[in-house]
């Protein structure tokens, strides 16, 4: 059967137009034969006997007239065993690989497998001959890494089948058969351990899918204590440049109690992404002592690599992670920056030429940003075992200012926001999450009332502090001033927190539990003083010793000291000795 | 033989249309007008209507002159022969030398794999105290100078260029005013620079067009330069002129705007530029410095602003200093811990003593009586400002901080300054 064909139209950009003969599928993938040259497209609109297709490299050379081959595919990734630890690029390129064959740059028109179909797993079947499967239902697994890789019906397999060959026990590469079902009509496929899906389609192999409401813990203090987020959650990140949105998600990726990270560089600088690459292979995970590599997968798409692969990247993403989600496991998928990826679809509208909503943005931003969060969530497995994937998305909002389009859409379907601010970030206050601004609907694991009590320590403080702004210190009240020292202190020993100390950038949740119920203690002393400067003083050293407490390892006999010279300063100077 | 057109079907802006086929996207052209020859570039193609912006500008082009297409697209020579010259925004000489046809190279090539990049860790010295004390340069960064019209940016790069440690200098003007053009030659010249420069040059009353190209011309020599082995410093000046060009060929193309008039893929444009910097493992590097004027001094306008998402922090520049806060060099903390055991703690003692000096100022404004604390305050202040701000300041990184040392000396006690012990012991002057 002779390939489809199609010829160009016109070019601008990355945008082409088509003209095809037969039938072609919306979101269908083409090759433009440029030369030698094969460049991937994607086709993006159909109108008549026309296509406008995105082409997912540099557009340059092409000519009216030049033929697009169809491939009768969507756009898909390829899914199976050796996923963990790769780095790709946004279309499941295996980066490490083009650098072996090509070396420093990225020509066009090059495209490498996305996993080695002829590595050797070690595969223990879980289903016999005779057994009734749908997709999504296990079939065996192999180990991967720390995990138990599941080999899965794949996912677009409608309807029961039949087992009428499971492989034994043993070695097979990743192509061969291990398995061939039979539907109804007796019709036999065959099945080895990678499959393709459509990047854009969410899987959806599962039983049903539940409210999220056990806490993910990040080990940032601010974020599990303050504004949680659930295991198959959404949250976002927005925030101006230099407020440290992407330092966060670094050690979120580092430190979070999740089984695997998937990490999408969406269109942000390259030098980012080198950091964890170099790092990542050399740190341990916490829970596991292997390297963070083995739980980590690498999407990588950064600013000055093609944007239409940049669109795609952030589905790729998803795409693998709730593959992951599948075999019960608990993933956590971060998207910096989800604004880039906005961005590649305002280009995209723009070439064809879409009446523009807000900013340029097109219409359907919203919806898409919804769908795309939307595919988080925690679900139960045919198996009757649980997996979750969480969303967290950083954004850049233009000029810092919230009120953009790609925030707002964002902050409609998330569930937890951490909206950075400068102001934080430029008074040295790490993690510059706005205490104030920010909200999570879960469910922190602290008492809401202890919680309450907090943050209205630190509301009133904030309040306080504005009004000192226009009064001065003279003009304020003792007790007012003394409720701005409180939220001052609980700023500086709890909010904050130093990501470069190795004991105080991961707080465990034990620890926070511990902490926060001594520093909660502290905002319900009395407190009694003669004049401010001695209530400053005395605020001053305690913020140092909860400050130098933060830095002892939990239950060591430091830790214990520490807190004993608390307990004894506190004593010394709370409301029992009330000439302070 | 490459067909010849001579009917123009269109003239908009700088952009002409004319019929054609087999012409490649981004393919040149060349147009004849009575006026002389211009080359342009192919930026759409719809069915046989081809689209092309004209370097030189639509002035004077009549709808029966020629437009000869190339068959290749922008390319720029490459050989050592370009250094000490100056081109123009099409690649052609300014300077009274010969043409360089060979050896040719195509511009804005593809993006480096990151996989291949490594973290930078090589500091540029510069010796200017306000970038290697406080906020160090780095091997493969890209940092933009915001600044506003009327201060002394570009005197701050030439200052730059001469001083910094690097192989060679590639200076690309945007909209650049002729004085600044002949400030930077004879600036470089009597340096001893210019046989290690070279100078793309887009002057303000050049058309606006040729400026588009210069950054994609400056980049694509430095990395071949690069990939020989040479350190190159790349500086650009002014990013907003690249910007605005950009601008108005999207407006002109009839392309959606995105915010105040720019077209959406302005982050993408400025990027596909920025990320040209880099430390290739093995061979040399490019570092990019690169002015970006804000309108109103506005940081949150759309040019700076994205600039600020794709650089390594920025400089800057205010009342003819490079203002200690606001600025930052993102990856000073890869090198600053390799120079001298004192330096982190000069950077960030005297910054915090500067900021409280600031509040102190503006206490001493508004009428408050000083202490003796505000007084020694005040007097660090100026020194630190006539010592080490003063972009005219030119001494080594060592004795940018023995000097630090001497300023804070000469106004405080070692206790009042917060220092730790063991530094204070090491290099606190001793009196005499």
């Amino acid at each position: 059967m002779s390939k489809h064909r199609g010829s160009i139209k016109s070019i601008h950009g990355n945008m082409i137009t088509v003209s095809f003969g037969d039938s072609i599928i919306q979101n269908e993938v083409g090759y433009v034969l440029c030369g030698e040259e094969r460049l991937m497209a994607e086709v993006i609109r159909i109108s008549g006997d026309t296509a406008f297709m995105q082409v997912f490299e540099d557009t340059k050379g092409i000519k009216v007239g030049d033929e697009v081959e169809f491939s009768k595919n969507m756009l898909s990734v390829q899914l199976g065993p050796g996923l963990l630890g790769q780095v790709y690029d946004g279309l499941q390129n295996l980066l490490p690989e083009l650098a072996e064959q090509v070396g420093f740059f990225l020509p066009r028109g090059m495209q490498v497998d996305a996993l080695d179909f002829n590595k050797k797993w070690h595969f223990t079947p879980s289903v016999k001959v005779n057994n009734k499967v749908t997709k999504g239902m296990v079939l065996g697994h192999v180990p991967e890494g720390i995990f138990k890789h599941s080999i899965m019906v794949p996912f677009d397999l409608d309807g029961e089948y039949e087992v009428t060959f499971i492989a034994n026990k043993g070695d097979y590469a990743a192509k061969d058969i291990i398995v061939r079902i039979k539907n109804a009509r007796g019709e036999i496929i065959e099945l080895d351990m990678i499959f393709e899906w459509p990047i854009k389609v969410p899987i959806d192999a599962y039983r049903e899918k539940f409210t999220p409401k056990d806490p993910l813990i990040t080990k940032i203090r601010l974020i599990d204590t303050f504004f949680p987020v659930a295991k198959g959650g959404t949250y976002c990140i927005p925030g101006p440049f230099g407020a440290g949105k992407t330092v966060l998600q670094q050690l979120t990726s580092r430190y979070a109690e999740i089984d695997i990270v998937i990490i999408a560089a969406c269109g942000e600088r390259a030098g980012e992404v080198v950091e964890t690459l170099r790092e990542f292979p050399k740190l341990s995970d916490p829970r596991t002592g292997k390297s963070l590599m083995e739980r980590t997968i690498i999407i990588c798409n950064t600013s000055s690599m093609p944007v239409a692969a940049r669109d795609a990247s952030v589905y790729t993403a998803a795409t693998l992670g709730e593959y992951y989600r599948q075999m019960g496991l608990d993933v956590l998928l971060l998207a910096d920056s989800t604004s880039r990826w906005a961005q590649a679809m305002r280009e995209v509208s723009g070439r064809l030429e879409e009446i523009p909503g807000e900013e340029a943005y097109p219409a359907y931003l919203e919806s898409r940003i919804a769908e795309f969060y939307e595919r988080s969530g925690l679900v139960e497995l045919h198996s009757g075992e649980k997996g979750s994937l969480t969303i967290g998305g950083t954004v850049s909002p233009a000029g810092g200012n919230f009120d953009e389009p790609v925030t707002q859409a964002t902050l409609k379907v998330v569930g937890a926001f951490h909206g950075l601010s400068r102001d934080r970030a430029n008074a040295r206050r790490f993690p510059s999450i706005d205490p104030l601004e920010s909200w999570s609907r879960y469910n922190s694991f602290v008492d809401p009332h202890l919680l309450k009590r907090a943050q209205d320590v630190l509301s009133r403080g904030n309040e306080v502090d504005q009004m000192m702004k226009v009064v001065g210190e003279e003009g304020t009240l003792m007790e007012d001033f003394i409720i701005y020292l409180k939220s001052d202190f609980l700023d500086n020993v709890y909010l904050q927190q130093n990501g470069f100390d190795k004991i105080d950038a991961a707080t465990s949740l034990k620890r926070q539990e511990y902490v926060f119920g001594r520093v909660t203690s502290v905002l319900n002393e009395e407190f009694n003083f003669d004049n401010k400067d001695k209530a400053r003083a005395v605020f001053y050293e305690l913020r140092q010793l909860f400050i130098d407490w933060n830095y002892k390892e939990l239950g060591s006999e430091e830790f214990k000291k520490q807190e004993a010279k608390i307990e004894e300063f506190v004593n010394a100077h709370n409301g029992s000795k009330k000439e302070g | 033989m490459r067909k010849i057109h001579n009917k123009i079907l269109s003239v908009a802006g700088n952009v002409i249309t004319v019929k054609g086929t087999g012409v490649a996207y981004e393919e040149l052209a060349e147009v004849k007008t009575s006026w002389g020859k211009s080359l342009a570039q192919v930026i759409k193609l719809e069915n046989d209507i081809v689209s092309l912006q004209v370097f030189s500008g639509s002035r004077g082009i009549s709808t029966n002159d020629e437009v000869k297409f190339l068959g290749h697209p922008m390319k720029v020579a490459f050989s050592d022969n370009m250094l000490g010259r100056i081109f123009n925004g099409s690649g052609q000489p300014r300077d009274k030398g010969p043409n360089l046809t060979e050896n040719l190279i195509e511009i804005s090539g593809p993006a480096v794999n990151p996989v291949k990049r490594i973290i930078p860790k090589r500091m540029i010295r510069t010796n200017i105290p306000m970038i290697d004390v406080f906020n160090s340069l780095v091997v493969s960064q890209k940092l933009p100078i915001f600044s506003i019209s009327g201060e002394p940016y570009n005197e701050l790069l030439a200052r730059i260029a001469l001083q910094a440690e690097v192989d060679m200098i590639i200076l690309g003007g945007i909209g650049l005013k002729y004085d600044q053009y002949m400030f930077f030659k004879n600036v470089l010249e009597e340096g001893g620079a210019l046989s290690r420069s070279i100078f793309f040059i887009h002057t303000a009353s050049d058309p606006i067009v040729e400026g588009l190209m210069v950054p994609d011309l400056s980049l694509a020599v430095a990395e071949k330069f690069a990939l020989k082995g040479k350190d190159v410093l790349v500086l650009l000046t002014d990013m907003t002129n690249f910007s605005d060009a950009l601008k108005e060929i999207s407006i002109t193309m009839e392309q959606v705007p995105s915010n105040r008039g720019y077209p959406g893929d302005l982050y993408s444009q400025l990027a596909k530029r920025y990320e040209k910097a880099i430390d290739f493992e093995g061979a040399g590097s490019i570092t990019i410095l690169a002015v970006t004027t804000m309108p109103g001094d506005d940081v949150t306008h759309p040019v700076p602003d994205n600039t600020g998402y794709i650089t390594e922090g920025q400089f800057y520049l205010r009342g003819g200093r490079i203002e200690p806060f606001g600025s930052l060099s993102r990856l000073k903390q890869q090198v600053n811990d390799k120079t001298r055991k004192d330096h982190r703690a000069i950077m960030d003692g005297m910054i915090q003593l500067y900021a409280q000096y600031k509040e102190t100022e503006e206490k001493r404004a508004m009428g408050f009586r000083m202490g003796d604390w505000d007084r020694k305050l005040l007097k660090y202040g100026k020194l630190f400002e006539d010592k080490m701000m003063d972009l005219s300041v030119k001494i080594s990184l060592e004795d940018a901080l023995d000097n630090g040392w001497k300023i804070l000396a000469e106004c405080f006690n070692p206790e009042e300054t917060n220092f730790r012990t063991d530094l204070i012991k090491e290099f606190w002057p001793k009196k005499a």
